[in-house]
């Protein structure tokens, strides 16, 4: 009896253990220079509340931690749509002026893999920007970092919350350089097609409700040859 | 004692490996694609949105009544010719399979366009751009332009058409917007 209760500690131990080095890993820590930082291009970029109560509309299965907003909003219950949140927000230029509406659909990916420290979010966005075109932007996040350093934490906190500093970049591909597919649609963003980072700066998170302080920003390079750019009246 | 202890930390660490690797953390739900092979060689796909119970968002700044309620869309004015809406998307058997959203607009570089995203969470999204004036027959064409996953190496054409109801029926929808797609492979366009 002693050696089975004896090897079901080992047991116990040996997955807590293997937990621990999964979570402490020091080396998946989360990449914070954007590859299109040392880019000689112009970079487009689309700030804009990741707080849900503050899209115009966000929905998802309405289990969630993340509250849907508006709360009378229909919600993704249906088994195929389950894992998947939509929202329609307003995006705002370098300058904090509303520049663009945009809508973007998340689903979790069945690539994750919590082996590689790979939590896996397949995300495209669908924007217009009024006098200039649309755009659409094909991208896999890496949420390990943000569910490591903010949402676990936050399970853990007695306040069931988390309070602090984080930022980084979410995009992890399709491109070689962990950027994400940006495809334009119309206006002057026809043909273009170029490269993009989604990136987070998270102040504050709540288990019941999710991010409360939290900006996203959205960063799209543009080859000098690809757009004219519209001249000033 | 000690090395069935120690043994047992090994079985541990070996059990968890083996557990994350081959027990999938997400598993999508899906439903069978309910492809329809036509007799000239193409191959099309069917889709639907039932209207309204489908219609998830009508950005549209001349609203009496939002959707959702409680939806506060923006007045500014470089949005007054946009009409940006989120639906639930459907297959030939009526389940649905993922969301959609279609922007429609107008301004002085861009002209009049339509727009479609299809998300299917367990294929991908297709983006596809439409023709701004619909056809003799309320059709509205459009072409494929880019997709992700399942939708990458395809090519082709979409057409919409708003079909009201009929039936009668009380619970009935108003109507349903008839999606259809024609997707092809690129190489095979390609060749031809």
């Amino acid at each position: 009896m002693k050696y089975l209760i004896s090897l079901i500690l080992g047991i116990a131990v040996g997955v807590a253990a293997f937990l621990a080095f999964l979570y402490y890993n020091p080396m998946t820590a989360q990449n914070r220079l954007s590859p299109l930082s040392v880019s000689a291009n112009d970079i487009i970029t689309f700030n804009y509340s990741a707080v849900a109560a503050d899209a115009l509309v966000y929905t998802n299965d309405g289990e969630s931690s993340v509250t849907p907003h508006p709360p009378k909003v229909l919600q993704l219950w249906e088994p195929t749509v389950r894992r998947t949140a939509a929202a329609a927000t307003l995006l705002r230029d370098g300058r904090n002026q509303v520049a663009a509406i945009g809508i973007k659909f998340s689903s979790d990916s069945e690539r994750t893999n919590v082996l590689n420290s790979e939590a896996i979010v397949d995300s495209v966005w669908h924007i217009y920007v009024p006098g200039q075109g649309s755009l659409f932007v094909e991208q896999q996040e890496n949420f390990w970092s943000f569910l490591r350093e903010i949402v676990i934490p936050a399970h853990w906190s007695s306040g069931d919350n988390w309070r602090g500093s984080w930022s980084g970049n979410t995009t992890s591909g399709p491109g070689a350089l962990d950027t994400a597919r940006v495809v334009g649609g119309s206006g002057i963003f026809i043909g273009l097609e170029t490269g993009g980072v989604e990136s987070l700066n998270a102040k504050a998170y709540e288990v019941d409700g999710g991010a409360v302080a939290m900006d996203g920003k959205l960063a799209i390079e543009i080859p000098r040859s690809d757009i004219e750019p519209i001249p000033d009246p | 004692m000690f090395k069935t202890f120690i043994a047992g930390i090994l079985l541990g660490i070996a059990g968890a490996a083996a557990a994350l690797y081959y027990i999938p953390v997400v598993n999508q739900a899906r439903e069978l694609s309910l492809i329809v092979v036509h007799p000239n060689q193409g191959n099309t796909e069917s889709f639907h949105i039932n209207v309204p119970m489908d219609r998830i968002m009508v950005g549209d700044p001349g609203q009496s009544e939002p959707l959702p309620v409680g939806l506060q869309w923006p007045d500014d004015p470089q949005f007054a010719a946009m009409r940006a809406e989120l639906f639930k998307i459907r297959n030939g058997k009526d389940a649905v399979i993922g969301v959609a959203s279609r922007i429609a607009a107008n301004d002085e570089v861009s002209g009049d366009i339509v727009e479609w995203v299809f998300h299917l969470p367990s294929r991908g999204s297709a983006y596809v751009a439409m023709e701004a004036a619909p056809r003799e027959g309320g059709y509205r064409i459009g072409q494929l332009t880019t997709g992700t996953r399942e939708f990458r190496p395809l090519t082709g054409l979409v057409t919409e058409r708003w079909v009201s109801d009929t039936s009668g029926l009380e619970d009935a929808p108003t109507g349903r917007i008839e999606i259809i797609t024609a997707f092809e492979a690129k190489e095979l366009e390609e060749e031809e």
